[in-house]
């Protein structure tokens, strides 16, 4: 074997992806993956997360950067890396007038030492629906399908483009510990979501990416401990921003006000709580809607999305 | 947990069985899908003796033919045109829109892998149905034995190729299954006329003759028709032989340049 236990089984480096119009969908990211481990690439719709795993997939060549997996190029050795990674694609894929038996089949005959085609629809779930057509499944049930066949040559790597969107809850759940189930017994596994709770849940590592550039990435915990803490409250009647005591020896990183919420931001939320209730204690005033929460990563997430790069645009 | 155990360095699946399976997937998708069906078999069974009427004012013995020989070049033309490249068109037209070919990417298929196991079920039926039709013109029609079998048989090979690369190409330029009904049409119609399937090449004026002899399907329909009459000299075989491989060499890297493995977004 050409790689050993402790290399970084996916590396990315200084990725870029444009497509014919001119669009830059991927816009220099890099990062890898330890073998062993779940990575989340986490973004909003267009974020440029399909457009970075088809690169990993080997389905696209890369404009600019470089992509290992198992330390071979996946698309031009694509017959040294496919038969030890499993691909679930974002949609679709399959023939719908094939039955479930029959589109199994089919792939198993393509995978070198498949599993058995009945194991594989078991482990997700499907074993009773073999001869079902495909056309006939639901949008989980397809889902699921897909994931079996990604299974079926029981890969070292993993690629799971949005695994579970169209599940229900239950159906999530179960991929969930499917994918855990993977992970301990040493399967790598780099999944890309729109559920924050998935990627907060599920993943070892993650990258949050925004308008083709990574903006967060490393732990979850990492990721949150990055973004300030927040607290907001309603000004007390009679009171204006310049009423309360100098922000930043509250350890204040930034406040916004609108209307009469006032909207701070703070690395530091104990000093900060502290010293905004000492204040509204000292001058015995109610501070309505108070919320005083530390960073999540939805927190992250959503405060990632809605900023606007000046310099972003279509043109490349 | 044993069962979701990676393996250490799987080989891959062998070719032979990646082709079979993947061509038995393809196999059953034509079989349930009528109008494919309709088209691939009974339109070349059908269509050949249509030829009849506009062979019957002409003098065939002059030529060196009989309505024996002309029906076998027009059935087997059809078939290459109906059972082996209108079908194909469909085929991966309907593959690439569901995705299908995208998602056969990400396995250990490789893309001429792909584009073969899906041909095969359309050029194993354009095969069988060439030979039974010309079984059926050797019994009914005194088509008579070939005389040169390795020529029709070369003639029938390069046919089935092309078609097959020809339709992979086709498909680049089809956005849908209906439309594919229309792109088919333009090299459906004119191999009908210019390459000897409908109207039989001794009988086009020598000039008009002289540029169709380049059209795709023509020299395979030549290699066909002279190697079951024994009409082609050997320069006219070799001639032959050469626009066919011409043709394929073009088609296939015609294919490698533009073929298109999903839809456009």
């Amino acid at each position: 074997m050409d790689t050993n236990e402790h290399e970084h089984v996916i590396e990315v480096t200084d990725l870029r992806r444009v497509y014919g119009g001119g669009f830059e969908a991927v816009r220099g990211i890099s990062f890898s993956v330890a073998r062993g481990e779940i990575f989340a690439l986490l973004g909003t719709n267009g974020a440029g997360k399909t457009s970075t795993v088809e690169l990993l997939e080997g389905l696209a060549s890369p404009s600019g950067g470089r992509v290992r997996v198992l330390g071979h190029d996946p698309f031009r050795e694509r017959a040294a890396v496919r038969p030890r990674t499993g691909v679930m694609l974002q949609e679709g894929g399959f023939p719908s007038e094939l039955t479930v038996g029959e589109t199994t089949r089919m792939w198993a005959g393509c995978t070198g030492g498949a599993r058995p085609e009945a194991e594989a629809l078991a482990l997700v779930g499907l074993a009773g629906k073999a001869g079902v057509r495909v056309k006939q499944l639901s949008g989980g049930e397809r889902r699921r399908l897909d994931l079996a066949l990604a299974l079926l040559g029981e890969p070292e790597v993993l690629f799971l483009d949005e695994p579970t969107t169209g599940l229900d809850a239950e159906g999530r759940r179960d991929t969930w510990e499917l994918v855990r189930a993977l992970r301990d017994s040493g399967t790598t596994v780099l999944l890309t979501t729109h559920y924050l709770e998935e990627a907060e849940g599920l993943a070892d590592r993650l990258a949050i990416l925004h308008e083709g550039r990574i903006a967060a990435s490393g732990t979850p915990a990492e990721v949150t401990a990055d973004r300030p803490s927040r607290i907001s409250f309603e000004l007390p009647a009679g009171y204006f921003p310049g009423d309360l005591p100098p922000l930043a020896e509250l350890g204040v990183c930034g406040h916004e006000v609108a209307g009469r919420t006032v909207r701070l931001h703070t690395r530091e939320l104990q000093r900060a709580a502290t010293g905004l209730l000492v204040w509204a204690g000292r001058a015995g005033v109610e501070l309505r809607g108070l919320d005083v929460r530390s960073a999540s990563l939805e927190e992250a997430f959503l405060s990632i999305a809605r900023e606007q790069r000046p310099t972003a645009g279509a043109a490349a | 947990m044993s069962a979701l155990t990676p393996r250490a360095a799987p080989a891959s699946a062998p070719t032979v069985r990646r082709l079979r399976a993947l061509a038995r997937a393809e196999l059953t998708l034509l079989g349930r899908n009528r109008s494919a069906v309709l088209t691939a078999l009974l339109v070349p069974l059908a269509l050949p003796f249509t030829v009849r009427p506009a062979v019957d004012g002409i003098d065939l013995r002059a030529e060196g033919l009989n309505l024996g020989t002309v029906t076998l070049t027009a059935a087997i033309g059809f078939s290459l045109l109906f059972a082996v490249y209108t079908s194909l068109v469909s085929a991966f037209v309907a593959r690439r829109e569901e995705l299908v070919l995208k998602r056969l990417r990400t396995g250990e298929l490789g893309d001429p892998e792909i584009l073969v196991g899906t041909s095969l079920p359309a050029v194993c039926i354009g095969l069988v149905q060439s030979l039974v039709l010309s079984a059926g013109c050797v019994l009914l029609l005194d088509a008579g034995a070939p005389q040169a079998p390795y020529l029709t048989v070369l003639g029938l090979l390069t046919g089935l190729v092309l078609c097959a690369a020809l339709a992979a190409l086709t498909s680049a330029f089809t956005k849908t299954t209906e439309s594919a009904q229309v792109t088919a049409l333009p090299l459906v119609l004119v191999s009908m006329i210019g390459s000897g399937i409908a109207v039989p090449a001794q009988i086009l004026p020598d000039r008009f003759a002289a540029v169709c002899e380049l059209l795709p399907l023509s020299p395979a329909i030549r290699l066909v028709g002279g190697g079951w009459t024994g009409g082609l000299s050997t320069s006219e075989a070799l001639g032959a032989m050469a626009t066919a491989l011409a043709w394929t060499v073009v088609a296939v890297f015609a294919v490698r340049r533009w073929f298109r493995w999903e839809p456009r977004r």
